[in-house]
């Protein structure tokens, strides 16, 4: 470690668009240039239109460039290498790039700065100082803390962190589980890798937390197949973990016992529903459960289990390290502290972007997110993931916030934002919801297993022009049953993201347009 | 490419063997075998079954229930080609009929030489740099129909 740190990133995003390539041209260039150079491979700051960003630590703090092709890596790293000199491709001090500047950053404080992969980088950067606390600290007293902070869980369901918590604490039993619910399968959402492979740490640090405070000495990390990169890193930091003894028999040197494992999904995305990763982690199909029991009191193996997604577990760190009070003060209404929003589809600046809720969808789209990457004008805009609903420019005033977006008839998930311009097809988007959901549908229920195919054929007859009005007035009903008689959220929420196509769009669907029709 | 070992029940009975004692062990087995072999073998799924004091149906029900698990070889390339809503929004779908096209397969499909099998995939969490793909476990964004064909290319299409 005595050479001149320059930063690549290993996200699975930057190494999509060649980042593993200018690593490996830094290295072949370096003893060329005299200097030695020691590469780390942290993960994203988010800017992803900038991917691949290198950055370089220099006497004034580091000094990014990007977006760097594997042709531009001589030229940038003579440029580096010259105390983070000029060249097309400069950034200057990545912090000060607005987009990064204007967020606020408790999740992801450490993500992209530190080398995910080092113990000692973790704790340089703040990290362990929440276990700390929880360590001083009751158990029931950690529990509240979470509770106070209003952490609701960032999975989509919002259901707040600390009861969920305290119901497992408060279940006697031999054996109790923490399970991180990793199997982020909602299509505009990449913040729970962005964690693992930025700064895994934080949810090894969450989750021992979570042990600690309900009485679970086992974790165990759900990860989808498609997240590759994330599961390494993870790995590594495990062992990493284990050998700094923040991991295994003593925690930190305490009395208590924790340890973790990471066990990997097969492209089923209804086991991100917590009962059906359960299942899956068990060696079954993923198959939804009926609940009652609740996890908490039945969970994996029949063990009191608290079930969490990532975000939710990376968060309780800093609340620990910092206070609920700390962390309830971001935010509006019963959504507190803040979120980490993923902008993404056809968006000219996509990224991570974490902010306190409250913030509006048209600050987000327009103003943070600078519009379409295409310029054409914006037409529809997805949140949370296939299951969630299409919003028009006209609804751009609702804050960023759970009771407002369910007011509005639609949900913010898991924090995806996927942005359409005026090309897209509102009845088609319908039709593939219902698509989506008929090949991920666990089989289990009827409304979800017959009703998407059904729904599919209403849509084809509506686009066919074929009774369009009956049809449509059967799709609404068809909707009415998933909604209120699915066993989970994936029959249960198709309808929003076709409902929401059907109310804001029904010019796609041959019906006169919404204002016009208002008027 | 990737390259993977003929099956062979005996060393298919050491994976099984060597998992067998972890909790809620049979989709590790089943990423093992995948793994060695490229695919899951019928003649696995009694093994399985015995050694988990399992069902035969139950074993064989969890194999067909995951996307990810193959009951027969795939070509020497697998791409993986995102068809969701943000891969959407910036044209995946045109890149999809773009590369059946090319291939002449369909979807879930393997071109007639063996060389390529095209599959959809719903999200690589590469939403911020769609269009994605993965080639081979490698993953790749940013596609146009250009850099889809340079990749298909370096596969032998």
């Amino acid at each position: 470690m005595s050479g001149l740190r320059i930063y690549v990133p290993g996200d699975a995003a930057a190494v999509a668009v060649g980042a593993d390539e200018i690593a490996v041209a830094f290295k072949a260039a370096a003893p060329r240039n005299g200097t030695a150079i020691d590469i780390v491979r942290n993960g994203s700051r988010g800017l992803h239109w900038l991917e691949p960003m290198v950055e370089v630590a220099t006497s004034a703090g580091r000094i990014a460039y990007g977006p760097v092709t594997a042709a531009d890596a001589a030229t940038v790293l003579k440029a580096a290498l010259a105390n983070g000199g000029d060249h097309p491709l400069r950034l200057g001090d990545p912090e000060e790039i607005p987009f990064l500047k204007n967020q606020t950053r408790l999740t992801f404080a450490r993500c992209g700065i530190i080398d995910p992969r080092s113990l000692d980088d973790y704790r340089a950067h703040g990290g362990y100082k929440g276990l700390a606390r929880a360590l001083q600290m009751q158990a029931a007293a950690v529990v509240e803390e979470i509770t106070q902070s209003g952490l609701r869980g960032r999975g989509g369901a919002g259901f707040p962190t600390g009861i969920k918590w305290k119901t497992a604490a408060d279940t006697a039993a031999d054996q109790k589980y923490i399970v991180c619910n990793a199997d982020e399968g909602d299509s505009g959402t990449f913040a729970d890798r962005m964690i693992m492979e930025g700064d895994p740490f934080v949810l090894i640090e969450g989750m021992t937390i979570a042990g600690i405070a309900v009485g679970a000495t086992k974790g165990c990390v759900y990860i989808r197949s498609e997240y590759p990169h994330a599961i390494a890193v993870l790995d590594d930091a495990i062992a990493a973990a284990r050998k700094g003894r923040m991991l295994g028999t003593r925690v930190a040197g305490s009395p208590h016992a924790f340890d973790l494992e990471v066990r990997v999904g097969a492209g089923a995305y209804v086991c991100g529903e917590e009962t059906a990763l359960l299942d899956s982690l068990e060696g079954k199909r993923g198959m939804v459960r009926a609940k009652p029991p609740l996890p908490a009191h039945k969970g994996l193996f029949g063990k009191p289990t608290v079930i969490n997604n990532v975000l939710s577990l990376a968060t309780v760190p800093v609340i620990l390290e910092k206070g609920a009070a700390f962390y309830r003060d971001f935010g509006m209404g019963k959504s507190r502290g803040t979120m980490p929003i993923q902008l993404a589809g056809n968006v000219k600046y996509p990224g991570l972007y974490e902010t306190a809720f409250g913030v509006t969808l048209g600050e987000l789209v327009e103003d943070i997110g600078g519009g379409t990457a295409s310029g054409r004008p914006v037409r529809a805009v997805q949140v949370g993931g296939p299951l969630g609903a299409y919003f028009p420019r006209s609804l751009f005033n609702v804050p960023f916030d759970y009771e407002a977006f369910a007011k509005a008839d639609g949900l913010i998930g898991h924090g995806g934002i996927v942005v359409f311009d005026d090309t897209v097809d509102m009845a088609k988007q319908a039709r593939f919801a219902m698509e989506f959901c008929a090949i991920e549908s666990c089989g289990k229920c009827t409304p979800c297993r017959v009703g998407s195919t059904r729904g599919v054929e209403v849509i084809d007859r509506i686009i066919a022009n074929r009774d369009r009005a009956a049809n449509t007035a059967l799709l609404e009903d068809l909707c009415n049953t998933m909604k209120f008689g699915s066993l989970c959220a994936l029959g249960g929420f198709t309808p929003y993201p076709v409902m929401s196509a059907l109310t804001h769009f029904p010019e796609d669907f041959g019906a006169p347009p919404r204002l016009a029709a208002a008027e | 490419m990737s390259s993977y070992a003929p099956w062979d029940i005996e060393s298919a009975r050491a994976i099984i063997a060597e998992k067998q004692s972890m909790p809620g062990a049979l989709l590790p087995i089943l990423h093992a075998l995948q793994e060695e072999f490229g695919y899951i073998d019928r003649e696995a799924e009694p093994v399985i079954a015995d050694i988990l004091n399992l069902s035969r149906a139950e074993v064989h029900g969890v194999l067909t229930f995951y996307h990810d698990f193959r009951q027969k070889p795939a070509a020497r390339h697998v791409l993986k080609l995102c068809r969701a809503e943000s891969c959407q929004a910036r044209g995946s779908e045109a890149l999809a009929a773009h590369a059946a096209a090319r291939l002449r397969i369909a979807f879930g499909g393997t071109t007639a030489d063996g060389s390529v099998t095209l599959e959809p995939v719903y999200c690589l969490g590469l939403c911020s740099v769609s269009p994605a793909a993965m080639l081979d476990g490698r993953v790749v964004a940013r596609l146009d129909e250009r850099k889809l064909d340079t990749l298909l290319a370096k596969a032998g299409r």
